[in-house]
């Protein structure tokens, strides 16, 4: 890759994006057997960190610096940098002096991976796990690589897949790098919400808009439901839990107008009962949990590309 | 014959006469073509005498924040950009809002002795938008306040609003409004739009603006009181103003150079120098701000000068404080702006920065070039550049968005009541006493 760093999906050219889709899937390979580890990144030291409480997030990045065999320290501040004490460009000029080469840093507001990587603060390759509503790259690369698993006939090219992300565009990261990352593959994505939940500049976007579910779920090959922020309620997005999940939800009796072949898909975590059904979180054509397991993996492959990897061993070496 | 008497010699008019002005007792004695005097001469090159430049926008952030600027610091960096008179506006600590604090501000820009500075009272207790302020207090007190403002906070309750447009009247003040909705912005980081949509940061919808310039319009209008709009930003708000104009409605309205130059694409590095409330808007809002200007529906151009430490821009966007400074930079920008497109001329660009803002405040002894006059004015070389270094400018911040910038018309002289408070760009250490 020519970037040092994975801050947006805009750094990414599409044969970049596939280099690191191919090299997670190669991992995979590696790692499906006896070898679950990799020395590539014995002695670098990777840093999580986490501005923001995202369990999830920082395991998946933990797990995949680890089966690289990378050293991890783990920072977390709750709330926000804003608040008092120790500011963004101190924390990482001090993990650095520790020894830190990469670091992974999820924030709550929008450019603070750009901005640890362009300040001059630090040296060190940045990662974005998620900034504020601005965007959650490895998020977008794991759904991707979890589509691709999915329709082997579109491997490079998402071209004639229809792909609906449904709920809160307007406050989604994750919304925002997979509209890039999918349409630059290709796909045709259509954003789905309350007219209230849609940013002002998404219709100079290259996606379709709809506010209405289902005149959408018959097209879609698949189905992103996006987490619905308890917070949003007081702000008068929308009146009610219930007519929200009435309009935008995927109810039990909405699934049966997905076509079989499509798959659901959800970033989590989710709320049950209210974006998503039980029956529909939990049905074949979920690919949830598949998701987790492919994030590992798309994070180890960028973790590897961003180091200095340039070719997968094809002997790997148990450590 | 004061020791700051002199002869300014070989500059030219904004209209491109050639002049010489001699100046006795900090006045302008007489301008001529030749003058036959014995008082010791200042060479102007060439260049082009002005009136001083007049800011009814500026923070000079003391009393409170002396980190970032002083009245001394502010006073300096205003010669430097060619201004006479400053306006400090009311958001200090404590705020500007008793006679004791507006009388303070006075006396501190007195002591500077390097230019006017006129204290701006705030409208209400604190800037807080609950109650008035004791307007009067500060009309009549030392300072003499005019211009009374609760700016970087707007008065968004109407009631109040119109309270504050009616009991100026007896004092011949303005209010001058911060126009922001604060409910259609809370959190708000930047324009609200294509940008602020793909960079996933809380949108400052021009609506906000809009819908409160139209709202005190027309109580303006109402209670036949005089308005003033800070900062206008957006192309809708021009055609407001327009429309209050031809409607004989007592309105004026300032824009700031850097809502001349910079449009919102800036916010996709995510430095906050580019953070600014109200923030930077389109090319589309940049050019009717523009043509507002120059066909004067926008009366004149004010700094909105806004210093802040280091550390308050040296983080991510979201932490970062609002603002930017001007004082230094803004006759060169408005130049850049207006002049070197053909959208205006000296002549305007005096009435827009000297004259019409020295007619708002009430600043009777600015904005005019004249025998008779207090010899408030400067020398700009219209014909020669500079280069715009954020580590050496006047201002105690480096907070200018226009850094590394190469820019026309660089201020040579600044004369404050005769006194040659700049000479050749530097200071020179006299003031007026």
């Amino acid at each position: 890759m020519h970037t040092p760093h994975l801050l947006s999906i805009n750094d990414l050219t599409k044969s970049e994006a596939l280099e690191i889709l191919d090299t997670a899937r190669e991992l995979s390979r590696i790692t499906d057997g006896a070898i679950k580890k990799l020395p590539t990144l014995r002695g670098r030291t990777v840093v999580n960190l986490f501005f923001e409480d995202s369990t999830r997030t920082r395991l998946s990045f933990e797990a995949a610096a680890k089966r690289l065999s990378a050293e991890v320290i783990n920072f977390s501040a709750k709330g926000s940098s804003v608040s008092k004490g120790e500011s963004l460009k101190d924390t990482a000029q001090t993990l650095e002096a520790m020894g830190a080469e990469l670091m992974i840093i999820r924030h709550p507001t929008s450019g603070s991976a750009q901005r640890l990587a362009e300040s001059g603060w630090v040296k060190s390759h940045i990662v974005n796990a998620g900034d504020g509503m601005h965007e959650h790259p490895t998020q977008a690369l794991l759904d991707a690589y979890t589509i691709r698993s999915h329709f082997p006939e579109h491997d490079r090219d998402f071209t004639g897949l229809r792909i609906g992300i449904v709920g809160d565009i307007l406050h989604s990261r994750v919304a925002r790098s997979n509209v890039l990352l999918l349409t630059a593959l290709g796909a045709r994505v259509v954003l789905i919400g309350p007219p209230t939940l849609i940013p002002v500049g998404a219709y100079s976007w290259p996606v379709d808009i709809s506010y209405n579910l289902d005149e959408e779920i018959g097209t879609l090959d698949a189905i992103m439901m996006l987490r619905v922020q308890s917070e949003r309620m007081s702000d008068a997005f929308f009146p009610t839990e219930r007519e929200y999940a009435r309009d935008f939800g995927l109810g039990t009796q909405r699934l049966k107008s997905l076509r079989k072949s499509a798959i659901i898909m959800h970033p989590g975590p989710m709320n049950r009962g209210l974006e998503i059904s039980a029956a529909s979180a939990d049905s074949p054509q979920s690919v949830i949990l598949e998701q987790v397991a492919n994030g590992v993996l798309v994070r180890m492959a960028v973790l590897y590309l961003l180091m200095g990897g340039t070719s997968i061993p094809t002997e790997g070496v148990l450590v | 014959m004061s020791n700051s008497d002199f002869h300014l010699k070989n500059v030219v008019m904004s209209d491109g006469s050639s002049v010489e002005i001699e100046v006795r007792e900090h006045r302008i004695a007489r301008i001529g073509t030749t003058l036959e005097t014995d008082l010791p001469a200042v060479e102007g090159h060439g260049a082009m005498v002005l009136p001083g430049l007049v800011d009814l926008h500026t923070h000079l952030r003391e009393p409170g924040k002396e980190n970032s600027e002083t009245v001394l610091s502010g006073s300096q960096a205003a010669i430097k950009g060619g201004y006479t008179a400053l306006s400090a506006m009311a958001n200090t600590s404590p705020v500007a809002d008793t006679a004791g604090v507006v009388e303070q501000v006075a006396r501190l820009g007195k002591e500077a002795g390097l230019c006017d500075v006129f204290p701006i009272g705030a409208v209400t207790v604190g800037l807080k938008g609950e109650s008035l302020a004791e307007l009067s207090a500060m009309a009549q007190s030392a300072a003499r306040v005019r211009i009374f403002s609760d700016d970087g906070h707007c008065i968004s309750d109407p009631l109040l609003m119109r309270r504050a447009l009616e009991y100026v009247k007896a004092c011949g003040g303005v209010i001058a409004q911060h126009a922001q909705d604060p409910l259609l912005t809370v959190g708000s980081q930047m324009n609200e739009g294509i940008v602020s949509s793909r960079l996933g940061l809380k949108g400052w919808p021009t609506v906000a603006e809009e819908s409160i310039i139209a709202r005190d319009i027309l109580m303006a209008h109402y209670v036949q009181s005089r308005l003033h709009i800070c900062h206008l930003t957006t192309k809708g708000g021009v055609e407001l103003v327009r429309w209050a104009k031809s409607q004989g409605i007592a309105v004026t309205a300032e824009v700031t150079p850097h809502h001349l130059m910079l449009t919102d694409d800036l916010a996709e590095s995510y430095d906050p120098v580019y953070k600014v409330n109200p923030p930077l808007r389109t090319a589309a809002d940049v050019q009717a701000l523009r043509e507002g200007l120059a066909d004067g529906t926008i009366d004149i151009v004010a700094t909105d000068h806004a210093p802040h430490p280091a550390e308050d821009k040296d983080c991510e966007w979201s932490a970062a404080a609002f603002g930017m400074i001007g004082l230094e930079t803004a006759l060169s920008i408005v130049a850049k702006a207006m002049i070197e497109t053909g959208l205006m001329d000296w002549d305007t660009l005096v009435k827009r920065m000297s004259t019409m803002p020295a007619a708002i405040g009430g600043y009777e002894d600015h904005g005019t070039l004249a025998i008779g006059r207090t010899a408030n004015f400067m020398v700009v070389d219209p014909n020669a550049t500079w280069k715009v270094d954020r580590n050496h400018l006047f201002s105690r911040s480096s907070n200018t968005p226009f850094h590394d910038f190469t820019l026309p018309a660089p201020v040579i002289h600044t004369f404050f009541r005769g006194v040659h408070v700049l000479r050749d760009g530097q200071l020179t250490g006299l003031k007026y006493e």
